[in-house]
C-alpha cells in the first residue's frame, strides 16, 4: 500500500525531561520518527519540554514546541496547528498517557486529528491490567495466576490455585507498600494477616510468584497488511524480580531451544494482533520457568521503548524509523533495509555476534537510597557492547561503564575475597555489583550450581563467567617470560616489554583478547606490566582487533553501511599453486572496517548516561557530526550508549560501537589511519584522521585527551594543555591572578589536618570537594569543623588519587553560567544565564534564566568582558563555559571549562544559535567571520531552564539541593517574560504552580526578615499562609495574618499530617545546619510522596511569586521555536 | 583441545579446535543464518553431503534433547563448523551436550575459527567442497586430497537417507494445545521419504492426516494402490536431477492424486512437469527469509534450506507462481493450473524457524477436500 495521501501534518509527542525509566532512548526514537516522516513528505509538528534533545533541534521538525507536556498545552497546539494525525508511540509512557487523555476528552475528535500507529482501544487493552488479562485468556496465553482475597479462609482457597511461592499485594497502599512473598503456609497466613491490615479496603491480591524465572523480551513490528516480524529477542541475565531496565540483558536469546523460541514468537504475534496495535513496534515481555519451560506473558508496551532502542542498535534494524513509516501506511516490504540496501524491511534480522547491555547506576549520589534492585527501575543509563562471543561482549560492556572497572576485578582488591556470608547476601540480593560478586564467589570456590541456586542466573551465563575466571588463573600462572625457558619475569620498569617471549605466551595473550580481556585488566593480572607495555607487545605481535559490520543478515548479503564493532578473530590461510606442484601459503585476516581516503574527523561520544553527564553531551556530539559533514569531512563516531542518537548508524558517516577507553579508541584511530591492501604490510598511512574531537562528550572523552595526545593523536580545538590549565587548581589560580580576576579564597589540602586548618583560615562556610570531578560528586558545603572532619573521612574514598579542594562558600551570591565560543581570535558570548537558586546549589540542579532576570546590565557586561579575556588567554578554540558568582558588586570566577557544557543545547534552543555546530566548524579551522558570526546575540523573549530530580525513585532520600548534582534531566519554559517562562518550566518539571490555596512556610533564622516581603506578596495574591511557630511568630509580629502549626517534633497534629491530608498546596522550606536538615526532612519527603511542590530556597519562592503574578494577569500562550528564532533566520 | 582444520576446494583454510568426533569428513560447505535450532539442523536429512557452518556464534547453549529431532539416529550433516560451542548444557529438556552428541554419532566438527569470514567467502565465491580433518594438520595435503574427491552435483543422496521400509506416523507437533482435537475426517496421506523431516510428519498428523511414509523408490503404482487422499513429496538432500526414479513416479501420480511438494519435493514436481532446476550460488539456508504468498498478499518469515531452484518461468502455462522470495525474487512456490498439485521451495514445517507457513498443511487438506480426484477417495474411505 502506498503511503497515505489524506494526511499531511503529523503531531509527535516527545517524552519530556530525562527521568529514571524514560531517558534519551525516546529522543532517539522521536528524532528517527521526525526524520522518517519528513523524508516521506509529511509536515511534522513536535512537542517536547526537554531542550537537551536532538529532536527539538529546529531543523528536525517543521514546527517545534518546547512547551509543557500537559493536555492543556497539547490542546492549544492542536487547535493552533491543526495536525491531521497524532503519532503517540514515540514518546514513551508520557506520550501514550497524554494521548489517552486527549482522545477521551474529545480534543482529537474536535479538531479532526486521528491517531496513527496505535489506536485508543489497543493502548487501553495493553495498559489496563484487567483488559490485558482477558485479552491474553482469549488467545490462550498464560499470565501469572492471581486471586483477590479479603479473608484468611479465601486466601487458603486461593493458594490451592495460585500455588507457592505467592506474592501478596495489599490493595490501595501507597506505592505498593506492604508487598511480600510467601513460600509456605505458615509464612503465608502470617504475612496475609499483616497485608490485610495494611490495606485500607482490607483486600489483598494473591499472585503467583515468577521471581527467579528466566526473563525474555521480543521486539515485534506489524504493518497495516497484518505482516508481523520479530526484530530481536533479548534474554535477561538477571532473572525475574529485577526491572528489565536494571537487568543485564543479552541479545539474541541464548538458552531457548528453537521450539521454545518459536512458541514465544507465535505468542508475540498473537498478542500484537489481539491487542490490535495497527502498525509499528511493540515490546512484549515473557517469563519462562526454568524447571519445566512454562511460559507466561508479563506485559506488553504498544509503543517503542527502551528495549526497542537497544534492539535497533543490537540488530541494525531502526525500529522507530520503520514504525513511523508503517504508521503512514507503508508496508514492511515497501520499505528498504538501509543497511543491506538490496533487501526489504519485511524480514527478521539475523545476527552473528552477542550484544550485552549493562545498566549504569548512581547509588553513590544517593547514599541513603536502598541499593537493592527490585521491580522499580533505579539505573540512570546503560552501555551496550558487541562481541563475537558472550565473554568478549560482556567484558567490553564492563569496561564501557566507566566505573573504573576493566573486567572482573576482585571487589575488595587483588587477592581479597569477601567472606562467604557477604557473598551469600550479595548473590541473593540483586544489586549493582552482583556481576563482580559472582566472580568473587567463584574465586571463593562456589560452584556454578550453588551460585545458580542463590541468583537464579542461568548456568550458561555463569559457565561463561567461569571460563573468563579460568583464563584469569591461567594468565596469572603464566606471566610472560624474560627468556625462553627462564623463570617468570616482569616487564622491565619504565615501559617496554620483555623480549624473547615464547609462542605459547603469544597464543595465551591472543586467547585472552578473544575472551574480551582489556590491556588494563591484563596489566593487573601481570604485575609489573604497564598497560602501555602490553599494548606495545600486542602490536609488535600483530594481536590487533578486526572490525566486523552489524549488517542485519549475518553476512548473507554484503552490507555497505559502516556500523562497526571490534573483535579478536583468528586469521586463516590461503593456498596458492605458485608453480606446478609448488604451493605457497598466505595468512589472511578479515577486517571489514575498510577505511576510506577521505578527510576524516573522529568524535568521541559521552558513554553511558549518568547524573552529571547526560543527553546534553550526546546532543553536542551529534551536532558536531552534522556540522563536520556539512564541511565535507567524513565523521567517525565512537560511543557505547545504545539509547542515543549518536549511535544511530546514519548520524555519522562511520559508527564504531565501542567502549571509550584509551585502548579501544587507539585501536580505532590506528585502523582508520591505515589501509591494508593485498600484498602490503599493515600500517601504511592512508587518510589519517585530521584529529579527534574531545570537547563535546563531557568528562568521558576529556579524560582521554592527554593520553591520546601522548600517543601522537591530534586533538582538535582548545589544546589539552589549556584544558589542564582550567582544571588544575594552582595553574588556574595563577591564570586568574594574571588577568586580575577574582576567585573565592581557596586552598588545596592533602590531609585531614591540613583541610581543617585551611578551612578555619578561609572561614566557614566552605565548599569542599575532591579534584577532577563532573557533576559535583562528593561536593559539600561545610559549616563547621566537626562536619569538616566527617567529610574528610568520606571524601577520600571518592577520589583517592586527588587532593581535596576547599573554597570559600559565598552565601546568598547569585550564580551565573556563561557559554561562549571562540575561534582563537574572537569570542562570541552564546548566552548569560542567571541561576534562580543561589550559588552553592549545583548548577546542574539549579533553575536558570536566559537572559538574566535580576542582574544589572553593567554586571552582565562585566561578566561578558571577563569571559572574553579568559577565552583569549586560554586560546580557546571551540566552546567554553564559565561559572561566576555575583555577590553585590563583586564578581567571582568559580570555574572555567574550555569545552561543551550541559547548557549548550538549552542556550541553542533559547537563542537559535547552534553553538555546538558552530564550535565544531571552528575546531575544523573555520573562523567566526567565515561562519557569519559577528556579535553576541540578544533575545527579547525569556527562556528558563529547570531541572528534574529523581527523588521519587529513592524513597526516603532528602530532597534538599546542594553542591552535589542530583538531577537527571531538564525542561525549558519559553515565553515573552520571566514569570510566564518560569511558570511553564515549573509545569514541565512536575511542579505545577497552584493559583490559590494554602502555603506552608518554614525558614531558617537568617531568612526570616527576607521572608516578610515574600509572605506579604503571597497573601496579596490570595494565598493562605501557615507556618511553624518561629516563622509564624515573626510574621505575625510584623502584622501578617499567618496560621501556626506544630513541627513534627512538637507532636500531632503537625505539618506532615497536614501534607498527608492534602491540606497544603505549596511549601517554602529553607534550612541551615545538619540538625535542622534532619528535623525538617520528613516535610520534604512527605511533600514528594504527595506531590506537593516545594521550594527550598527563597529565590525559588520569589520566582514562584513572579509566575503567579503573570499567570493571574494573562493567559498562557504558545509559540514554536521556529517562530522565536525567526528574526535571525 | 585437539586441533582441527577446515580446507576449502579453492585453497582457503581455517585452523581451529575439534569439538566432535575425531577423523576426516568431506562435504559441500554451506552456511545457515538461523540463530536457534542447531539440533534440528544437524538432524535434518537434507544436509546429507554437506558441511554446515552456523553464522550464529554461541552454539550448544541449550544442549541436545530427545524430542527436537528431525530424523532418527543422530546428525545427518557430514560435518559441523561453529565459532564457539558450549561444553555444558543449560535447558530443562536437555539430556546431553552438543559435543557428546556429535562424538556419539561420529560427526567431525571444528570451532574457534572466523565463521563470518568463511560465510562472506561462501557468499562471494559460492558454495565450495571442503574437508574437516582432526588427523592431518597439513593444509596442502588435505587440499590435494579434496581436489580428487567428487562433488555432490549429480549424486543421488536421497538413497542414503530414505527409509528402508514403510511406516506409520502418529506424533503431534511439540507443544500443541492439548485441548485441540485433530480435524476429522482423517485423510490418508502417503509421504515419499526423500529424507523427510519429522516435523512435516508431525504437522500432517496434527492437521488430521493418517500418515504413511514410504521409501523414495516406491513405485507410483504401489502408492496408488494404497488409495491415499494425497501424496506428499518430501524434502531431501542434493541434486534433484539425480533422483530420476522419483521424477518418473511423480509424473505417474500427477492427475491421479493431489500432490504437495516441499523443497526437494518441489523440485521433483517441477522436473516431473518438464521444467528445469538450477543451482544457486550459495543457496538459501536460514530462518529469516521473507516470502510473499501471492494468493493472500501475506508475508511469512520462512525456514529455508536449498541450493537448487525450479525455473518456474519455464513452466508458464502449466503452473502459476504462488510464492516469491522477497530477498532475491526467486520462486518459492507454484501451483498447477489444472491438476491438484502445489509445492513450495521452503519449509512450512519450520523446525527450525518460524511457524508462519504452517497454513500450507491446511491448504493441502483443503485442496484434497476440494479436488475431484480425491472426492472418490474421500467417499470411499467413508464407506
Amino acid at each position: 500500500m502506498p503511503k497515505r495521501k489524506d494526511i499531511k501534518k503529523i503531531l509527535i509527542i516527545g517524552s519530556g525531561p530525562i527521568v529514571i525509566g524514560q531517558a534519551c532512548e525516546f529522543d532517539y526514537s522521536g528524532t528517527q520518527a521526525c526524520k522518517a516522516l519528513r523524508e516521506e513528505g509529511y509536515e511534522v509538528v513536535l512537542i517536547n519540554s526537554n531542550p537537551a534533545t536532538i529532536m527539538t533541534d529546529p531543523d528536525t521538525a517543521n514546527a517545534t514546541y518546547v512547551e509543557p507536556l500537559t493536555p492543556e498545552f497539547l490542546s492549544m497546539i492542536i487547535s493552533r496547528e491543526r495536525p491531521d494525525a497524532l503519532l503517540p508511540t514515540m514518546g514513551g509512557q508520557t506520550a501514550l498517557n497524554l494521548t489517552v487523555e486527549l482522545a477521551e476528552s474529545g480534543v482529537l475528535d474536535e479538531f479532526g486529528c486521528q491517531l496513527i500507529g496505535a489506536n485508543l482501544a489497543s493502548i487501553k487493552k495493553a495498559e489496563d491490567r484487567d483488559l490485558f488479562k482477558s485479552s491474553m485468556q482469549r488467545i490462550g496465553l498464560e499470565i501469572p495466576k492471581s486471586k483477590a482475597v479479603s479473608s484468611v479462609g479465601e486466601a487458603l482457597d486461593a493458594v490451592e490455585y495460585v500455588l507457592y511461592p505467592v506474592i501478596l499485594r495489599p490493595a490501595f497502599t501507597l506505592g505498593g507498600t506492604g508487598g511480600a512473598v510467601a513460600y509456605n503456609e505458615e509464612e503465608y497466613v502470617r504475612l496475609l494477616k499483616k497485608a490485610l491490615d495494611l490495606s485500607p479496603v482490607h483486600k489483598v491480591l494473591v499472585e503467583e510468584s515468577v521471581i527467579g524465572w528466566k526473563e525474555y523480551e521480543l521486539e515485534v513490528m506489524r504493518d497495516n497488511a497484518d505482516n508481523v516480524v520479530i526484530i530481536c529477542s533479548i534474554e535477561n541475565f538477571d532473572p525475574m524480580g529485577v526491572h528489565t531496565g536494571d537487568s543485564i540483558t543479552v541479545a539474541p536469546a541464548q538458552t531457548l531451544t528453537d521450539k521454545e523460541y518459536q512458541k514465544m514468537r507465535d505468542a508475540a504475534i498473537a498478542i500484537i494482533r489481539e491487542i490490535g496495535v495497527d502498525t509499528g513496534g511493540s515490546n512484549i515481555q515473557f517469563a519462562v520457568n526454568p524447571v519445566d519451560g512454562r511460559m507466561i506473558v508479563i506485559e506488553m508496551n504498544p509503543r517503542v521503548s527502551r528495549s526497542s532502542a537497544l534492539a535497533s542498535k543490537a540488530t541494525g534494524f531502526p525500529i522507530a524509523r520503520i514504525a513511523a513509516k508503517l504508521a503512514v501506511g507503508l508496508r514492511l516490504d515497501e520499505i528498504p533495509n538501509d543497511i543491506t540496501k538490496e533487501t526489504p524491511a519485511s524480514f527478521e534480522p539475523a545476527i552473528d555476534y552477542v550484544v550485552t547491555k549493562i545498566p549504569r547506576f548512581t547509588f553513590e549520589k544517593f547514599p541513603e537510597a536502598d541499593p537493592e534492585l527490585t521491580v522499580q527501575m533505579k539505573s540512570v543509563g546503560e552501555v551496550m557492547a558487541i562481541g563475537r562471543t558472550f565473554k568478549e561482549s560482556l567484558q567490553k560492556a564492563m569496561r564501557s561503564l566507566e566505573i573504573d572497572s576493566y573486567g572482573f576485578e576482585p571487589l575488595n582488591g587483588p587477592g581479597e575475597i569477601p567472606n562467604a556470608e557477604t557473598l551469600h547476601k550479595f548473590l541473593k540480593l540483586p544489586n549493582a555489583e552482583r556481576l563482580w560478586y559472582i566472580a568473587d564467589a567463584m574465586r571463593a570456590g562456589f560452584s556454578v550450581e550453588k551460585i545458580y541456586d542463590l541468583t537464579g542466573i542461568d548456568t550458561w551465563f555463569l559457565n561463561n563467567i567461569k571460563e573468563i575466571l579460568q583464563m584469569e588463573e591461567e594468565l596469572k600462572r603464566t606471566p610472560p617470560l624474560m627468556e625462553p625457558g627462564g623463570g617468570p619475569g616482569v616487564f622491565p620498569p619504565g615501559g617496554g616489554y620483555p623480549r624473547g617471549i615464547s609462542d605459547c605466551d603469544i597464543d595465551l595473550l591472543r586467547r585472552a583478547k578473544e575472551f574480551g580481556f582489556s590491556d588494563k585488566r591484563l596489566s593487573q593480572l601481570w604485575p609489573g606490566a604497564a598497560e602501555q607495555a602490553i599494548r606495545e607487545f600486542r602490536w609488535d605481535h600483530s594481536i590487533r582487533p578486526v572490525y566486523k559490520v552489524v549488517d542485519t543478515c549475518a553476512a548473507e548479503f554484503s552490507a555497505g553501511t559502516p556500523y562497526l564493532y571490534s573483535t579478536y578473530e583468528r586469521s586463516f590461510g590461503r593456498i596458492t599453486e605458485s608453480s606446478p606442484g609448488q604451493y605457497s601459503i598466505d595468512t589472511l585476516t578479515e577486517c571489514e572496517a575498510r577505511p576510506t581516503g577521505r578527510n576524516k574527523i573522529v568524535i568521541l561520544g559521552s558513554g553511558p548516561n549518568r547524573i552529571g553527564q547526560g543527553i546534553e553531551f550526546d546532543y553536542c556530539c551529534v551536532q558536531a557530526s552534522y556540522a563536520l559533514k556539512e564541511l565535507g569531512y567524513e565523521t567517525i563516531m565512537i560511543n557505547c550508549n545504545p539509547e542515543t542518537v549518536s549511535t544511530d548508524y546514519d548520524t555519522s558517516d562511520r559508527l564504531y560501537f565501542e567502549p571509550l577507553t584509551i585502548e579501544d579508541v587507539l585501536e580505532i584511530i590506528g585502523k582508520e589511519s591505515s589501509r591494508v591492501e593485498p600484498g602490503t604490510p599493515e600500517g601504511i598511512p592512508y587518510g589519517v584522521p585530521e584529529g579527534v574531537i574531545v570537547q563535546f562528550g563531557g568528562q568521558t572523552p576529556l579524560k582521554l585527551a592527554l593520553p591520546l595526545k601522548r600517543a601522537g593523536v591530534r586533538i582538535l580545538g582548545t589544546s589539552p594543555d589549556a584544558i589542564d590549565m582550567a582544571e588544575d587548581r594552582s595553574r588556574f589560580k595563577t591564570f586568574l591572578h594574571k588577568l586580575g580576576l577574582m576567585q573565592p579564597m581557596s586552598e588545596t589540602a592533602v590531609s585531614v589536618h591540613e583541610a581543617v586548618g585551611y578551612a578555619s583560615q578561609i572561614g566557614y562556610p566552605v565548599m569542599v570537594r575532591p579534584s577532577y570531578v563532573l557533576g559535583g560528586r562528593a561536593m559539600e558545603v561545610v559549616y563547621d569543623e566537626l562536619s569538616m572532619m566527617d567529610y574528610m573521612k568520606r571524601a577520600v574514598k571518592a577520589s583517592p588519587e586527588h587532593p581535596v579542594l576547599i573554597d570559600k562558600y559565598l552565601e546568598d551570591a547569585i550564580e551565573v553560567d556563561v557559554d561562549a565560543i571562540s575561534d582563537g581570535r574572537r569570542v562570541i558570548i552564546g548566552g548569560v544565564m542567571e541561576h534562580i537558586e543561589e550559588a552553592g546549589i549545583h548548577s546542574g540542579d539549579s533553575a536558570c534564566s536566559l537572559p538574566p532576570y535580576t542582574l544589572s546590565d553593567e554586571t552582565v557586561e562585566e561578566i561578558k568582558c571577563q569571559t572574553r579575556s579568559m577565552a583569549h588567554e586560554l586560546n580557546v578554540v571551540g566552546l567554553m563555559n564559565v561559572q561566576f558568582a555575583v555577590k553585590g558588586k563583586e564578581i567571582y570566577v568559580l570555574e572555567v571549562n574550555p569545552r561543551g557544557s550541559r547548557t549548550i543545547p538549552f542556550v541553542s534552543k533559547a537563542t537559535g544559535l547552534p553553538l555546538a555546530k558552530l564550535a565544531a566548524k571552528v575546531m575544523a579551522g573555520k573562523t567566526l567571520d567565515e561562519l557569519g558570526l559577528y556579535e553576541d546575540r540578544s533575545i527579547t523573549h525569556v527562556a528558563v531552564k529547570e531541572s528534574v530530580l529523581p527523588f521519587e525513585r529513592f524513597p526516603g532520600v532528602d530532597t534538599l539541593l546542594g553542591p552535589e548534582m542530583k538531577s537527571t534531566g531538564e525542561v525549558m519554559g519559553i515565553d515573552d517574560d520571566f514569570g510566564m517562562a518560569y511558570a511553564k518550566s515549573q509545569t514541565s518539571s512536575f511542579n505545577k504552580i497552584p493559583m490559590s490555596g494554602k502555603i506552608f512556610i518554614s525558614v531558617r533564622d537568617k531568612d526570616k526578615s527576607s521572608s516578610y516581603e515574600i509572605v506579604r506578596k503571597l497573601i496579596a495574591l490570595g494565598f493562605e499562609i501557615i507556618a511553624t511557630s518561629g516563622t509564624a511568630a515573626f510574621l505575625c509580629s510584623n502584622g501578617l495574618e499567618v496560621e501556626s502549626i506544630n513541627k513534627v517534633a512538637e507532636g500531632h497534629p503537625h505539618i506532615v499530617d497536614l501534607i498527608t491530608n492534602k491540606g497544603i498546596d505549596f511549601i517554602i522550606n529553607t534550612v541551615f545546619g545538619e540538625l535542622a536538615k534532619k528535623d525538617s526532612r520528613s516535610i520534604r519527603t512527605t511533600a514528594l510522596a504527595y506531590k506537593v511542590p516545594c521550594s527550598t530556597t527563597l529565590s525559588g519562592a520569589r520566582a514562584f511569586i513572579k509566575a503567579v503574578e503573570m499567570l493571574k494577569s494573562k493567559k498562557m500562550s504558545i509559540k514554536s521555536l521556529q517562530e522565536y528564532h525567526r528574526q535571525w533566520r | 583441545m585437539k586441533k582441527a582444520i577446515l580446507v576449502l576446494s579453492d585453497g582457503l583454510f581455517f585452523e581451529g579446535q575439534s569439538f566432535g568426533a575425531e577423523g576426516e569428513t568431506f562435504g559441500e560447505v554451506v552456511f545457515n543464518t538461523a540463530m536457534s535450532g542447531y539440533q534440528e539442523i544437524l538432524s535434518d536429512p537434507s544436509y546429507r553431503g554437506q558441511i554446515v557452518t552456523l553464522t550464529y556464534t554461541q552454539i550448544g547453549n541449550y544442549g541436545i534433547n530427545a524430542i527436537d529431532v528431525e530424523s532418527s539416529d543422530g546428525p545427518k550433516v557430514n560435518g559441523f563448523v561453529v565459532k564457539e560451542s558450549f561444553t555444558d548444557r543449560s535447558n530443562w529438556r536437555a539430556s546431553k551436550s552438543l559435543g557428546q552428541y556429535l562424538k556419539e554419532y561420529g560427526i567431525v566438527a571444528i570451532q574457534g575459527i572466523d565463521t563470518r569470514a568463511l560465510t562472506a567467502h561462501l557468499r562471494d565465491f559460492g558454495s565450495k567442497m571442503g574437508i574437516i580433518s582432526t588427523e592431518s594438520a597439513d593444509p596442502v595435503k588435505l587440499y590435494l586430497r579434496l581436489k580428487e574427491s567428487p562433488g555432490i552435483e549429480g549424486v543421488d543422496l536421497v538413497k542414503e537417507v530414505t527409509t528402508r521400509k514403510p511406516y506409520e506416523w502418529t506424533e503431534m507437533v511439540w507443544g500443541h494445545d492439548k485441548n485441540v482435537v485433530r480435524p476429522s475426517p482423517a485423510l490418508k496421506v502417503v509421504v515419499y521419504d526423500f529424507g523427510v523431516k519429522y516435523n512435516i510428519l508431525r504437522h500432517l498428523y496434527t492437521e488430521g492426516f493418517d500418515v504413511t511414509v514410504v521409501p523414495a523408490t516406491t513405485p507410483a503404482g504401489a502408492v496408488i494402490e494404497m488409495a491415499p487422499h494425497g501424496v506428499l513429496l518430501s524434502n531431501g538432500p542434493g541434486d534433484p536431477e539425480a533422483v530420476t526414479y522419483a521424477i518418473e513416479n511423480t509424473k505417474k501420480l500427477l492427475g491421479k492424486l493431489p500432490i504437495f511438494g516441499i523443497c526437494l519435493g518441489h523440485q521433483i514436481l517441477g522436473l516431473a512437469l518438464g521444467g528445469n532446476t538450477f543451482k544457486l550460488k550459495f543457496g538459501h539456508h536460514g530462518a529469516n527469509h521473507p516470502v510473499k504468498d501471492l494468493q493472500t498478499g501475506r508475508i511469512g518469515i520462512t525456514s529455508q534450506n536449498h541450493n537448487y531452484c525450479v525455473d518456474v518461468n519455464g513452466l508458464r502455462g502449466q503452473v502459476g507462481l504462488t510464492h516469491v522470495n522477497l530477498y532475491d525474487g526467486t520462486a518459492e512456490g507454484m501451483r498447477h493450473v489444472e491438476l491438484p498439485a502445489f509445492s513450495v521451495q521452503y519449509h512450512p514445517e519450520a523446525s527450525p524457524g518460524p511457524n508462519d507457513s504452517t497454513y500450507l498443511f491446511g491448504r493441502f487438506r483443503d485442496m484434497i477436500s476440494g479436488s475431484a480426484i480425491s472426492e472418490s477417495a474421500v467417499s470411499e474411505s467413508k464407506i
